[in-house]
């Protein structure tokens, strides 16, 4: 009888069925899961506090905060790159706290990982550079030659092998860095701000690249980010830290549709688009002559999966409606955005007007009146 | 004075330069990989013991070549049994040479990016598979520009050798070109020195470039 059960079975109720279970994936079978996790450095410094997080068996976990968030630390618990203070990270249920150097060896052959700054040997070829992990675990040459050329070919630099580093752009030397991580077939993939360094168009291809092993191979993806975008463009699940502290989590629609945190908000802004700076200043919170246009702002968080159907909108609104501003976007088959309306000569009154578009959207807010 | 004695010369001078640069070289670059390892933060952590050996190193640096030589002379009688020679002078020039080349392999080994040694335990590295397949080739040309400075500054030390009776070019130019104010062997002396420098100094600076390939 697990935990849970024993508690339910205290409380006097049924003990959880076969199926239950199935449907709320429990802790117990997580892949990668932080219990109670500290990190301070130094004696002083919090980096880490209070961690728990369960990931599980192939998803793209994101982890997002701003920098000095802790982000970093808590990626490299997973393959001891960071010794935790406090708190525990099993992997596949098992702590890897106690781990001696051969295991930790082992583990991290299990674990492949890639950095922001690539961190390639400059003095090898990339044929070299893949081949490196395989070498120090003394894996025959034969066998190096295949999964070499293999994994080269899935990045997409077969043809680059004899090339140094320096020859290449940056997106090449993170494909080298992807191939390099996947050359002892590992279950986790951690990704250190792996596009970071990189322009939009080569971060779209890498993580273009890391959706296809994600489902190709089916490995567990952990990545870290201060981007937004990354996140909504690869992950399913994220979590937001701040401080050290986890401060807001959930799917990427929910987080994305409806960011409860002040700093969820603020990584999100860059990505959501106001109201127009040259309307804003006209807008007047009271209505003062009787032509002004009302402004509604409606919210769609993701918890519908349709998109709004414009035309029944706007006749329930009545009177002329213009859009000001607005869009919507399908993230995990969720319909998220917002829509900026100007409404005016409707016979409707303000509450009213927003009781009305509250049927189609999850949050309407009235904005002011717009001359 | 002839042609056979300048010769015997400029070999006596290799021939110190070249044994005590090996052995400067296969006791240095230990010595630097065990510096930099076992600083604070590095992968074989031993403060104290990188404290007093980075202590002893200096203490050999900062004595000047001209007196370590002299003080040396009690240990390089142990060692040789001689003090007058070449081989009595290949003893304080490989400890005058080996500290000097050690913090100049350390310099470049510490320069080597933190991120490849994570990278590399990332992958699964053993501690010693970290020295051998990515500080030492990451810093080899460093270490080879290096290596460069130190045969330089070795010719430098055997000229001064020479001259309490080690032989070699500096020996040669000390007796004729010194104390018998012979201007021809002098010059030719200093001919020698310069092509056998600049030689040197092309060699290690050719291949340091073609071993960078940052």
């Amino acid at each position: 009888m697990t935990a849970a059960n024993t508690q339910l079975h205290d409380l006097g109720l049924p003990p959880r069925s076969a199926e239950q279970t199935e449907l709320h994936p429990d802790l117990n079978r997580a892949h990668v899961r932080f219990i109670n996790l500290g990190k301070t450095y130094d004696g002083s410094v919090n980096a880490l506090q209070g961690i728990d997080l369960a990931i599980q068996r192939g998803e793209v976990f994101g982890i997002i905060g701003r920098s000095g968030a802790g982000k970093s630390s808590l990626i490299r618990t997973i393959n001891r790159l960071e010794q935790p203070s406090s708190g525990r990270v099993l992997i596949d249920q098992v702590d890897i706290g106690q781990y001696d150097e051969d295991h930790l060896v082992a583990l991290r052959r299990r674990i492949g990982m890639i950095f922001q700054h690539f961190n390639l040997m400059s003095a090898k070829t990339v044929w070299q550079n893949v081949e490196l992990p395989l070498k120090v675990a003394g894996v025959p040459t034969l066998q190096r030659e295949q999964k070499v050329r293999e994994l080269l070919e899935l990045v997409g630099l077969k043809d680059k092998h004899k090339a140094y580093p320096a020859q290449l752009s940056g997106g090449q030397k993170q494909r080298v860095g992807i191939a390099r991580s996947l050359v002892h077939d590992p279950q986790i993939l951690l990704c250190d701000e792996a596009t970071s360094a990189l322009d939009p168009e080569t971060t779209q291809s890498i993580l273009g690249l890391l959706r296809e092993i994600n489902q190709r191979l089916g490995l567990t993806i952990v990545l870290i980010t201060h981007e937004m975008a990354v996140i909504r463009e690869i992950c399913d699940r994220v979590v937001v830290l701040e401080h050290g502290r986890i401060v807001e989590q959930g799917p990427v629609w929910h987080v994305f549709g409806n960011p409860q945190h002040e700093v969820s908000k603020t990584l999100l802004a860059p990505l959501q688009h106001g109201l127009p700076e040259e309307l804003q200043s006209r807008l007047q919170l009271t209505q003062t002559c009787a032509d002004a246009a009302l402004v509604l702002r409606l919210q769609f968080t993701g918890s519908a999966t349709e998109e709004p159907d414009l035309a029944a909108l706007f006749s329930a609104l009545g009177g002329r409606v213009r859009l000001l501003q607005g869009g919507v976007e399908r993230i995990q088959g969720h319909a998220l955005g917002q829509l900026l309306l100007a409404v005016n000569g409707s016979p409707h009154n303000a509450e009213e007007l927003r009781n009305r578009a509250a049927r189609w959207a999850q949050q309407v807010e009235v904005l002011g009146y717009g001359v | 004075m002839g042609f056979e004695r300048l010769l015997q010369g400029a070999i006596d001078t290799l021939l110190m330069v070249g044994v005590s640069s090996l052995i400067a070289l296969l006791v240095g670059i230990p010595l630097a990989v065990f510096l930099v390892t076992s600083d604070k933060g590095g992968i074989y952590q031993a403060p104290a013991l990188n404290r007093v050996l980075g202590a002893f190193v200096n203490l050999f640096r900062s004595i000047p070549f001209l007196i370590l030589m002299v003080a040396l002379i009690p240990f390089t009688r142990l060692i040789v049994g001689t003090t007058y020679g070449v081989w009595a002078a290949v003893v304080p020039l490989t400890i005058a040479a080996t500290p000097f080349f050690a913090r100049i392999a350390e310099v470049s080994l510490r320069e080597v990016d933190h991120g490849l040694i994570e990278a590399a335990q990332a992958m699964g590295c053993r501690r010693w598979h970290i020295i051998w397949h990515v500080l030492l080739p990451e810093a080899l040309p460093g270490i080879v520009g290096g290596f460069t400075i130190t045969l330089v500054t070795l010719i430098n030390s055997s000229a001064m050798a020479g001259a309490i009776g080690a032989g070699g070019l500096g020996d040669i130019a000390y007796r004729y070109g010194y104390q018998r104010f012979d201007t021809q062997i002098m010059l030719t002396v200093i001919v020698l020195l310069v092509i056998l420098v600049a030689v040197i100094q092309l060699g290690g600076d050719r291949l340091a470039r073609v071993l960078n390939k940052r």
